[in-house]
């Protein structure tokens, strides 16, 4: 209690010393000892008085002097009275003032607590953000103050983090209470871990403050799970959305030639390294506008990947029709080629492909939950591609054969669609959007020869619970794949998670062997 | 009236395809051994162990080929997902192997070295009884057979066929070989299992338990044959081969595919883990990139190669594609996958039925002229 009176009276009597500072405290700054000039920085720090900004930064700079009894500052050949500010005569013989590293850090603590003061807000907030990781408990009564002077909400609510924590350490329990009940709000880890000694008899003598602090705990590990699963389940609709772009085009030429292309993986690589050649063309001869890559890369990608799957629909696809297994066998081919040609003309390590500085950065819902600006780009990017073949498919003319030659190749070839014609557009689009799948994981992973291969098995899983034929169903299927392998990878780790997908898998094809969404027809066999 | 079974098995091969069989056992265990071991180093006729290694590891790649074609060539069921049996049967036999290290590891345990070093304290509850031969020998059947089993019942139940049964098996030895890449899973993790020393006590490395280790592969892949060539000539191998060619139609008269396909399936896992348990001694080495699905994959060319739905047809494409590899991994190891990737292309374009296609055709065209 005696304690919390002499703050008060150190608060009283260093407010209505706000003219000017205390010259002895100001004298004391050049004491011999050590303890003795903390002790002064200290005090002065508590006025808050813009005074003692300019003293201890020019303590800080080294031009802090001591000239008799007195401390001046010398700057250049102006001389002043570091009490006063008031200009003096030149002394004749300055003592400099000793600063070790023990009084640098501590001015550097000083000068950053006393910036919470400055007029400016943007500096008020800085100093707030840093003060959150570096409070001790002697600031409390200076982040008192500061509290009743701010009227900046954001600033106001970091300071009084800072000054529960800094509260924490206070003799009073009923202070330590109010802090503990002021920091049970907030759900950062690093609050959690000021906490966490509170729980323990050791760090905490008052049991009612320190059951507070259990539960203040247990109520920010709540709210960190929850982040974490937020979190989680973003993630995993990115990565639902990569598995999208990639199973939409394998979900449109499986549905047309029945067959599956596994070759589709690279054509994704084909996407990634358009990309790469695209930031590569911009930085030769665009360096200004290198930002504006991606945007242009989407085309490149797209023709890129869509004439490969041309070629290979002409060259040995088409040759193939009706013969899915040996299909399979032959994509798998083309596939071993297309990667060993990536290694051949770019080389066998990943190349770099930057992120646009418009894409970097995120958005930060809570203190341990930031959504990453590539991913929702990545997932809005996504839905767009799925609402332009949406578009295509349904309204119109290609669509609407590509459609007909899925649901029944002979009769469409009986009413004059061109089957073959429809199967190399069909391929074509399909390896195209695979390309722009390409583009979006070039932004948020590796570039490199093998890069295909890790996606292919979960696009032919996205295909296989999503049904052939309909979109829906591979929208589905992709973002619901995402999202579970995602969560079940934070809970179970990545292997075991990949392991209980495919059982589960398998078990759902039990029950619904065409997928979720299938097509309706009588079929014996196909 | 039914023959009895051993003079069925005898009638299921002709005259020459016997012949063939005794002539290709005689070199293996006769020619070869005295190849390696009489004839001295400097003559041109002298076997080396490189030699040995290879052919003895072709073996048992052949014998694969033959399991794979079991259910491709005359079940019509492509599995991409063979080398999981394969390697299955492998890590099986490879228990054994470490056991029998003892003492003579780096850390001078009892536990196999990877255990030691992860600070293992006992071995895990499926090693039990790996010290056992014969225990170890029934591991080999019957976890690829178990494996096989469940897997094969639910897919075959739900009549999951075609591509879609492929790319299962596919994420099958995928997600196989994650779990054994993971050390707690208690198979060595990426490093697998090697270093052995010796087998039923004798020295691996010896060429005696070289020479034993090849003739016992080249008689495996010669029983597997016969066995093949009985099975698929048996009302079983005719009923399977209707139902890779008209499913529905082999359903409608009243036989129940699910009991075939599983059947087969089945077997050829458990061969597979046979060829996996003999060439994991040879080579020395077992680990999870075996379960690759670019491994498995591969597989499934050296049968298309041969010409699937004949048995020597594998045989040959394992040893052809197998020969080009070692071949051209030596001399020009950047084309060996353009190499690979073109023959995947080129033989399902060109030579549907394989190696033996092509000779029969050209076969028929002489006999057409003549």
């Amino acid at each position: 209690m005696t304690k919390t009176i002499l703050v008060f009276l150190l608060l009283a009597s260093s407010l209505s010393a706000r003219a000017a500072l205390d010259p002895a405290q100001v004298n004391q700054l050049a004491a011999e000892d050590s303890s003795d000039k903390v002790a002064a920085i200290q005090q002065l720090t508590q006025t808050a008085d813009p005074d003692a900004v300019r003293v201890l930064k020019a303590m800080a700079e080294d031009s802090l002097f001591l000239a008799g009894d007195k401390a001046v500052i010398i700057d250049g050949d102006k001389a002043f009275n570091a009490a006063t500010g008031a200009a003096i005569e030149m002394p004749a013989n300055p003592e400099s003032v000793t600063v070790n590293n023990r009084i640098r850090g501590e001015l550097a603590n000083a000068l950053a607590a006393l910036k919470l003061f400055d007029p400016e807000a943007a500096v008020r907030l800085a100093s707030a953000q840093k003060l959150q990781s570096s409070v001790s408990p002697a600031m409390a009564p200076l982040l008192a103050r500061a509290l009743e002077k701010e009227s900046d909400a954001k600033i106001k609510a970091l300071l009084v983090l800072a000054h529960a924590q800094a509260n924490l350490g206070n003799q009073d329990p009923e202070a330590r209470m109010a802090a503990v009940k002021a920091l049970a709000e907030t759900s950062s880890p690093t609050i959690k871990s000021v906490l966490l000694p509170l729980t323990e008899k050791a760090g905490e003598p008052d049991d009612k403050v320190r059951y507070e602090a259990i539960a203040a705990v247990k109520a920010i590990d709540s709210r960190l799970a929850i982040a974490e699963n937020v979190g989680r389940a973003f993630s995993g609709l990115s990565l639902g959305s990569i598995l999208l772009l990639g199973a939409l085009g394998l979900a449109i030429t499986y549905g047309v030639m029945g067959i599956i292309n596994m070759a589709h993986g690279e054509l994704l690589m084909v996407g990634a390294y358009a990309t790469y050649g695209m930031q590569t063309v911009f930085r030769a001869y665009l360096p200004d506008y290198l930002d504006w890559y991606l945007p242009a890369a989407i085309p490149a990608a797209f023709f890129a990947a869509a004439l490969v799957g041309v070629v290979m629909e002409r060259t040995v696809i088409r040759w193939l029709y009706g013969r899915t297994l040996e299909t399979l066998l032959a994509t798998w081919g083309i596939s071993l080629v297309l990667i060993q040609a990536a290694r051949v003309l770019f080389g066998a390590q990943n190349v770099e492909v930057a992120n646009p500085s418009w894409m970097s950065g995120g958005i930060e819902i809570m203190p341990n939950l930031i959504l990453p600006w590539n991913r929702i780009i990545i997932v809005g990017f996504a839905m767009f591609v799925l609402f332009l073949v949406w578009v295509l498919m349904n309204k119109t003319r290609l669509g609407m054969f590509v459609r007909a030659v899925t649901q029944n190749r002979a009769m469409a070839g009986c009413v004059g669609v061109p089957t073959a014609r429809i199967d190399t557009m069909a391929f074509a689009l399909g390896a195209g959007i695979a390309g722009l799948g390409g583009v979006a994981l070039s932004q948020i992973s590796n570039v490199g020869p093998d890069m295909g291969q890790g996606y292919i098995v979960d696009s032919f899983m996205v295909v296989v619970v999503g049904g052939v034929g309909q979109l829906a169903g591979a929208v589905w299927a992709a973002l619901g794949l995402g999202i579970f392998s995602k969560l079940l990878e934070g809970w179970a780790g990545a292997v075991i998670a990949k392991i209980a997908i495919l059982v589960a898998i398998i078990i759902f094809i039990q029950k619904r062997p065409q997928g979720i969404f299938a097509l309706k027809g009588r079929f014996v066999d196909n | 009236m039914r023959k009895p079974l051993t003079i069925r098995i005898l009638a299921s091969l002709d005259r020459k395809a016997w012949l063939a069989l005794g002539v290709f056992l005689a070199f293996a265990l006769i020619a070869v051994p005295v190849m390696h071991l009489v004839v001295p180093p400097e003559s041109a006729f002298h076997l080396s162990t490189y030699f040995i290694t290879l052919i003895g590891k072709i073996m048992c790649y052949a014998l694969v080929a033959v399991a794979m074609d079991l259910i491709w060539g005359y079940g019509g069921i492509l599995s991409l997902g063979h080398g999981l049996f394969f390697a299955l049967g492998g890590y099986a036999f490879g228990m054994y192997l470490m056991r029998q290290i003892g003492r003579d590891g780096s850390y001078q345990s009892d536990l196999p070295d990877f255990m030691v070093f992860l600070d293992w304290k006992e071995l895990p509850w499926f090693w039990t009884g790996s010290d056992s031969f014969g225990w170890v020998a029934f591991l080999v059947l019957a976890v690829p057979a178990l494996v096989a089993f469940v897997f094969g019942y639910f897919a075959f139940r739900s009549r999951i066929k075609g591509v879609y049964f492929s790319i299962i098996t596919q994420a099958l030895t995928y997600a196989a070989m994650l779990l054994f890449f993971r050390n707690e899973t208690g198979f060595g993790g990426n490093n697998g299992f090697t270093d052995f020393k010796r087998v039923l006590g004798v020295s691996i490395t010896s060429p005696e338990t070289r020479l034993v280790l090849f003739g016992l592969t080249a008689i495996a892949l010669a029983a597997t044959l016969v066995f093949a060539s009985w099975l698929v000539k048996s009302k079983f191998g005719r009923v399977l081969t209707a139902i890779r060619d008209a499913e529905s139609r082999v359903m409608f008269i009243g036989y129940n595919p699910l009991w075939y396909k599983l059947t087969i399936w089945v077997i050829s896992a458990m061969l597979c883990g046979i060829a996996g348990a003999l060439y994991v001694p040879q080579v020395g080495i077992i680990n999870p990139s075996e379960m690759s699905p670019a491994n498995s994959i591969e597989i499934a060319i050296w049968v298309a190669v041969g010409g699937r739905g004949t048995l020597i047809g594998p045989v040959i494409g394992a040893f052809a594609v197998n020969l080009a590899k070692s071949w051209f991994t030596v001399s020009f190891p950047e084309y060996w996958l353009f190499f690979l990737g073109l023959l995947f292309i080129v033989v399902t374009l060109m030579l549907p039925q394989g190696l033996v296609g092509l000779w029969k055709k050209l076969m028929d065209k002489k006999g057409a002229a003549a």
